[in-house]
């Protein structure tokens, strides 16, 4: 999953300066605005927002289901953001699976093939390799009612590939099923990735599901994407305060930048301790900014050390796996530490305890805003 | 005070219900009982026989009427149906335009403008046609018909339209369906329903329409009802007792069927 920095991949779909615009004059709604992205071939591209975000409009205007007002989709080098969606060779996994209900499974995963006026012959095999693929050979001459959510969830997507689309277009497809079905989805997503070879851009809300399956995520927000990277890349190295807080817990410190060194400056903290924190691509920190520290690249001392922020123990969270100390710093803002439980670990603190905390080593990043 | 209310419990509920159906149905029982009366009143039993079925069976002019209303019914069925698929199509599968509410009002005209005023229109309209013309075939009443059943096919067609996701549709294209292949493999067999609804209802609509029909045929062009109008106005005997029964289970066989059709939709 971290290899996704291998830039010499080919491109499959890239947006130049997208942009979308529903409704005119005064109740026009930027759903996109300028939006640039270049989604490499084969890769699990994922479109992480919240709601309203504009993921699922970007998804539409690559699938043709809308046009742009301004920009160009790119697919392999070639505009197709004036073509048609019966034009485009891009399938969607709808996020209700819009399955036919007066057609059979198989019917089903062979419509793509026959509107391609491809043989029967070819159609019947390709239909048998995809319901293997994804193990649904069984339930071949079923009507699409009769079948399990999960089922129906694996019949959209062999109907989806079977066509061999460059790019499968994902929207919020897991949304609709149990936890635990997600979970297994979730896996059946990555190894369908990767035995088809096909590009996947998947769109999600669910921070956890994007950082599990991706290769790379954009972050958006407002119309607008703030952050591109491999998971590793957005959890730990957040580059504006929106991507920080939408994924995961984080802990916002105040600080002056006291020098810059490459991609590393020195950070005085408000709180008293210097630290070193990562620079986010493009930034050129100055005077006053912001540092993010997840909570669990901090640790949490009862006797705290020379470097260590000082603060009081407020509140001790036990979770099973691990617990979240929330400490009151002496300088004021609130930090949470996550630690893992360890047999006997953590059981030498109590609430009300001066306590102190320290930021790991390349724990701290920088953000632009 | 533990119940929560019901409608069935207020004073009056049973009486006003019952009274409701007593006039439904009394009458429409005695026209039913009456017409295996053996003597030739409508009001004085006199025994059980089929004699006013075979008479009416016998009767040239019932018969000939009869099928006049079949011929007209289908045809105008037909047509309207068609009609009222493509209304329906132009007024859900696009996106909301300005006067589209007007047209929903256009389409249903029929249903809000008294029959008598319609008819008396055609009339004097189709007067002038007559004249221009010179022709004075079936086809006025065809015309007639198939205007006014329009609204009846156009609302179970517009209702199945609307209550089908559209993500369908999309899909079909996603999967290089042209707009005509999503419309033939996709929204016409999912449609099929509400088509059939559609064409029934306008069936027993024309079949049964009495004001317009009455206004618009010339001689000779009697419908089955417009035909038992007439009979009335003479002398009345259990025969048209029979017809009308037979009328009433054929318009009960249809819409049954339509209702069924329309629970199958949800």
């Amino acid at each position: 999953m971290g290899r996704a920095g291998s830039g010499e991949r080919r491109s499959a779909i890239e947006a130049i300066g997208v942009s979308k615009v529903f409704g005119n004059g005064d109740d026009a709604v930027r759903a996109l605005d300028n939006v640039d992205v270049t989604i490499r071939e084969n890769e699990f591209f994922t479109l992480l927002g919240p709601s309203g975000c504009g993921k699922t409009t970007l998804l539409r205007l690559i699938a043709g289901f809308d046009f742009p007002t301004e920009g160009e989709i790119r697919l392999y080098g070639e505009d197709i953001a004036p073509l048609p969606p019966f034009k485009r060779p891009v399938n969607t996994v709808f996020q209700n699976y819009a399955l036919f209900p007066h057609m059979t499974v198989a019917q089903n995963i062979g419509f793509g093939l026959e509107m391609l006026g491809k043989p029967k012959v070819e159609i019947d095999a390709r239909i048998s390799e995809m319901l293997k693929l994804v193990r649904m050979e069984e339930l071949r001459n079923r009507r699409t009612s009769q079948i399990s959510g999960g089922q129906q969830q694996r019949v959209a997507l062999a109907r989806a590939l079977a066509p061999r689309p460059k790019v499968l277009l994902l929207d919020e497809p897991l949304s609709a099923l149990d936890f635990k079905l997600r979970k297994d989805m979730q896996i059946e997503l990555k190894r369908l990735q990767h035995e088809t070879g096909i590009t996947f851009i998947f769109v999600t809300h669910d921070q956890e599901e994007a950082l599990t399956m991706s290769d790379r995520i954009a972050v958006m927000s407002k119309g607008h994407i703030l952050q591109i990277g491999s998971p590793r890349d957005i959890y730990d190295r957040p580059a504006e305060r929106f991507v920080a807080n939408f994924i995961g817990d984080t802990n916002f410190l105040e600080g002056q930048v006291k020098e810059v060194r490459g991609s590393k400056a020195r950070i005085t903290l408000d709180a008293g301790a210097e630290v070193e924190a990562g620079i986010s691509e493009g930034a050129n920190p100055q005077g006053n900014v912001t540092i993010v520290v997840r909570p669990e690249h901090a640790a949490i001392q009862a006797r705290p050390g020379a470097d260590a922020l000082k603060g009081t123990l407020e509140n001790i969270v036990y979770f099973g796996t691990d617990t979240h100390f929330h400490v009151k710093l002496a300088s004021g803002p609130h930090f949470i530490v996550r630690q893992q439980n360890r047999h006997g670990a953590g059981e030498e603190f109590k609430t009300g305890m001066p306590v102190g905390v320290e930021i790991g080593q390349n724990a701290a990043q920088v953000l632009k805003d | 005070m533990a119940s929560t209310f019901s409608v069935k419990r207020q004073t009056g509920f049973g009486t006003i219900a019952l009274l409701c159906f007593v006039l439904l149905y009394v009458p429409i029982a005695t026209l039913v009982v009456y017409s295996f009366n053996a003597g030739p009143s409508i009001a004085i039993w006199e025994g059980f026989s089929w004699r006013w079925y075979i008479a009416a069976w016998n009767n040239q002019q019932i018969v000939e009427t009869s099928i006049r209303s079949f011929v007209i019914a289908s045809i105008a069925a037909v047509v309207a149906t068609t009609a009222a698929t493509m209304a329906a199509l132009a007024t859900t599968r696009t996106r909301p335009y300005r006067g589209l509410n007007f047209i929903y009002g256009f389409i249903n005209q029929p249903l809000m403008v008294p029959e008598i005023v319609t008819g008396i229109a055609l009339l004097i309209f189709f007067a002038l046609v007559k004249i221009w013309t010179g022709y004075t075939g079936l086809g006025y009443l065809i015309v007639a018909h198939t205007a006014f059943c329009i609204p009846f096919a156009y609302l179970p067609i517009r209702a199945r339209l609307e209550n089908m996701d559209l993500t369908l549709e999309r899909a079909a294209a996603d999967l290089y369906a042209t707009p005509w292949m999503t419309f033939r493999k996709v929204t016409l067999p999912l449609l099929w329903p509400g088509i059939i609804a559609g064409l029934m209802l306008a069936f027993v609509v024309s079949l049964d329409d009495v004001v317009i029909t009455e206004l618009v045929k010339s001689g000779g062009q009697d419908t089955l009802p417009t035909y038992m109008l007439g009979q009335l106005r003479r002398v009345v005997t259990p025969e048209i007792n029979a017809i009308s029964s037979v009328f009433l289970l054929i318009s009960i066989v249809i819409v049954t069927l339509f209702f069924f059709l329309n629970r199958k939709q949800t």
